[in-house]
């Protein structure tokens, strides 16, 4: 067998039911095995799509995504994918074409060092060196990149190995003795957890990622009923816990609700699961849940006591050690505290001012929800649009929110929502977008047309680079330097707003979609908004509606970057 | 404080870039790093010398084990250990001064192993203490060069802890 022929073989062997990618001089070889090969390949128009739309795949199925690209710039091109996998712990696989073996080092043409590249932003690589080294690491990568805190694994194949021959085979099992993440928990500690929640009366859990990866949804839940304790999430924990339940305090953190944020701030103790305690959560470190001991539960023993100080830490897949914790643990019952957030949910719900006669994007999103019934997998570009769809869609259930919390990358959500399509034929998915980040990977329409994959892309069109304009408008004076996306060569060079004389948006969306091949709808009117999202639903094949939003509108609540938690920005309504 | 760590790694390319990376990309700093193969070709063993206060040491000690050609990461520091330092040194010594030298690497117990009729190289191993008294004594001839590994450390079996 050829290096080559071996890849697709361990392809197969590994249930991989998609691949996606882009072809190239360095990985000729592996492409003409693909011609033959039973494995739906999807040619993307940018590796970065390629490398997303696998992200997109992974996240919504729990599968390995698979990507390939060419050596030098084919490589490149994926860093900001694996980038975005590695931040948000996504199981993804990238091949990478490289010149061949003796030429390495010698700045051939197409030569990039992807390994050195893309060392700190995977979770593991490899250069094979040896085509009889390939079967081993091919096992090996897709292990890697599955187990433990999940993550992205790049191999990187010269094209003479791809051309060399090996009598080896395709392992069966492997034991890697350097790599043995720890799966159960240490019983006394566990322990020591159950009677601290026995112990205390104003519990929170706080949920993530970890969660999703862990597929410890239900585990949750059922802790939460048992102790009666609120759940609030990460951007990533969204949808691991119903947000329409009682108990549900929705997201925390910089734009979390301020019920969410009162609750960490008042609570006594915190059930931290598979989180890592990012900068956009806690706000102000020292400050962020002053009155709280931690119990941390993380399959990653790198994210205990990085951030915070944690009482009761505890290494383990969250899925078992929830499981032992609700078998330990004695059902109980913390009235005055549910009182507490059902009052501060009463109080201070999200909301908006839906009064001005224009489109609101945060009505948009109620919108896309309902008309779903809160099912559908949701991807978003990164800025407003992400938040508003945090904070307004209502998830029911884990995996069906892809969006790049960690890393923040604008131009994921479309490749991403076409690899969860793919994924996931049987489910409606729509990607949430701005009008600045859906140009970020706008090529993939091609993708999306070519394969006809359904996916309907909302763009809140505001403009302007939405998240950025905000932090101009309440912290640097009003001045817009470079978000204004309306803005051209005759516009004075500072100009605080939106005025009768401001030229031309650009592009058209509507025709963009046309020249395509896809449909796009433009929606100005909040009474259209509706019926156009049906059209768009009923319509087949990817479908581009633009709604021309009110341009100034801000994200609230805000917790100014290093703040505390309980120091929120409330806005206008 | 300063923290002495024992790795046992995988010999495969790039894990010496592996480790060096996580220490630039987290703001660690290695003071001194030393690499050697005791048991055979698959794996290395390496000593990082690591100044930082418990919170660094803990984070640096996690994020080393989490390196998949990790295979065993120990602080030594922790325990009782026997740490040695190896030094090469190059002193002017003219022909006539070589007596007050070979006196000096006497008392030090260290080797004379180059001679020429300007200069004298002598080696020495010991903790690192032992090197800079050393190294301090022989500036009275002009030191030319000096060659020092990093520590490198074993734990004791003995329990027995130095003062």
């Amino acid at each position: 067998m050829t290096g080559a022929q071996m890849i697709v073989h361990a392809l197969q062997q590994e249930g991989v039911r998609a691949l996606f990618g882009f072809p190239g001089g360095a990985v000729i070889d592996l492409f003409d095995q693909l011609y033959d090969a039973k494995l739906p390949f999807y040619l993307t128009r940018h590796e970065q799509g390629a490398v997303h739309a696998a992200d997109g795949f992974a996240r919504a199925s729990g599968e390995v995504g698979v990507c390939i690209a060419t050596s030098g710039p084919g490589a490149t091109n994926l860093v900001t994918g694996l980038a975005t996998a590695h931040m948000d712990s996504v199981p993804v696989v990238a091949i990478t074409g490289q010149v061949a073996t003796h030429l390495i080092g010698n700045d051939a043409f197409q030569e990039a060092d992807i390994v050195g590249i893309s060392r700190p932003i995977t979770k593991h690589n490899y250069l094979v060196r040896d085509v009889d080294e390939l079967p081993r690491i091919l096992k090996s990568a897709f292990y890697i990149a599955r187990t433990g805190r999940p993550g992205p694994v790049l191999i990187d194949v010269p094209k003479d190995v791809q051309q060399a021959r090996t009598k080896k085979e395709y392992p069966s099992s492997l034991d890697i003795r350097s790599y043995k993440p720890k799966m159960n928990g240490h019983l006394p500690q566990i322990q020591k957890a159950v009677k601290a929640i026995e112990s205390h009366k104003k519990i929170v859990i706080f949920a993530g990622g970890g969660v999703v990866a862990s597929g410890a949804s239900e585990e949750l839940r059922e802790l939460s009923k048992k102790i009666n304790a609120p759940v609030t999430t990460s951007l990533m924990g969204l949808g691991t816990f119903p947000e329409t339940d009682d108990l549900a305090l929705k997201m925390l953190g910089m734009h979390g609700t301020e019920f969410a944020n009162y609750a960490i701030q008042e609570a006594d103790l915190l059930i931290a699961v598979g989180v890592r305690f990012d900068d956009r959560v806690t706000g102000k470190v020292d400050k962020f849940a002053p009155n709280a001991k931690i119990i941390h539960i993380d399959i990653d023993p790198t994210t205990i006591r990085k951030n915070v100080e944690v009482f009761i830490p505890m290494v383990g897949d969250v899925k078992r050690v929830l499981r032992e914790m609700i078998n330990l643990v004695e059902p109980k019952d913390q009235p005055e505290w549910r009182q507490q957030i059902m009052d501060w949910k009463r109080n201070h719900p999200l909301r908006y001012d839906n009064s001005n006669g224009r489109i609101q994007p945060q009505y948009v999103i109620e919108q896309v929800a309902d008309l779903t019934d809160h099912n559908a997998i949701i991807a978003t570009e990164v800025g407003q649009n992400q938040m508003w769809t945090a904070q307004y869609f209502n998830f029911k259930r884990p995996r069906a929110f892809l969006s790049s919390g960690g890393l923040g990358t604008m131009g994921y959500g479309f490749p991403a929502a076409i690899g969860a399509a793919i994924a996931c034929p049987d489910q409606t998915v729509i990607d949430i977008a701005g009008d600045g980040s859906i140009q970020m990977n706008i090529q993939e329409l091609a993708t999306a047309v070519t394969y006809n994959i359904p996916v309907k892309i909302i763009i809140l069109n505001n403009q302007s680079l939405g998240m950025v304009r905000q932090w101009q408008a309440m912290f640097y004076n009003r001045r817009f330097s470079q978000t204004c996306l309306r803005k051209n060569v005759s516009c004075p060079p500072h100009c605080d707003g939106s005025g009768d004389n401001c030229p031309t948006y650009v592009p058209n969306f509507t025709k963009l979609a046309e020249a395509y091949g896809a449909a796009g709808f433009l929606v100005t009117e909040p009474k259209e908004v509706r019926p156009t999202l049906e059209k768009a639903m009923n319509t087949p094949g990817p479908v581009i509606v633009e709604c021309r939003i009110l341009e100034e509108e801000n994200v609230y609540p805000m917790v100014p970057s290093g703040e505390p938690l309980n120091n929120m920005i409330r806005g206008m309504a | 404080m300063r923290h002495i760590i024992n790795l046992v790694v995988e010999n495969q390319s790039g894990v010496l870039a592996r480790i060096a990376g996580l220490f630039s990309a987290r703001g660690f700093n290695i003071e001194s790093l030393t690499v050697g193969k005791p048991f055979g070709d698959e794996t290395s063993n390496m000593t990082l010398v690591v100044r930082g206060d418990d919170w660094v040491i803990e984070q640096v000690t996690k994020q080393l084990n989490k390196l998949i050609d990790i295979i065993h990461v120990t602080d030594v520091t922790e325990n009782d250990f026997v740490g040695r330092e190896l030094a090469l040194v190059k002193i002017a010594c003219p022909a006539n001064k070589r007596s007050d030298a070979s006196e000096i690497a006497n008392i030090f117990r260290a080797k004379v192993v180059d001679i020429s009729n300007r200069s004298l190289t002598l080696e020495l191993t010991g903790s690192e203490s032992k090197i800079n008294a050393f190294l301090e004594t022989l500036k009275a001839f002009g030191i030319k060069d000096v060659a020092r590994t990093g520590p490198i450390a074993m734990l004791r079996d003995s329990n027995v802890r130095p003062d």
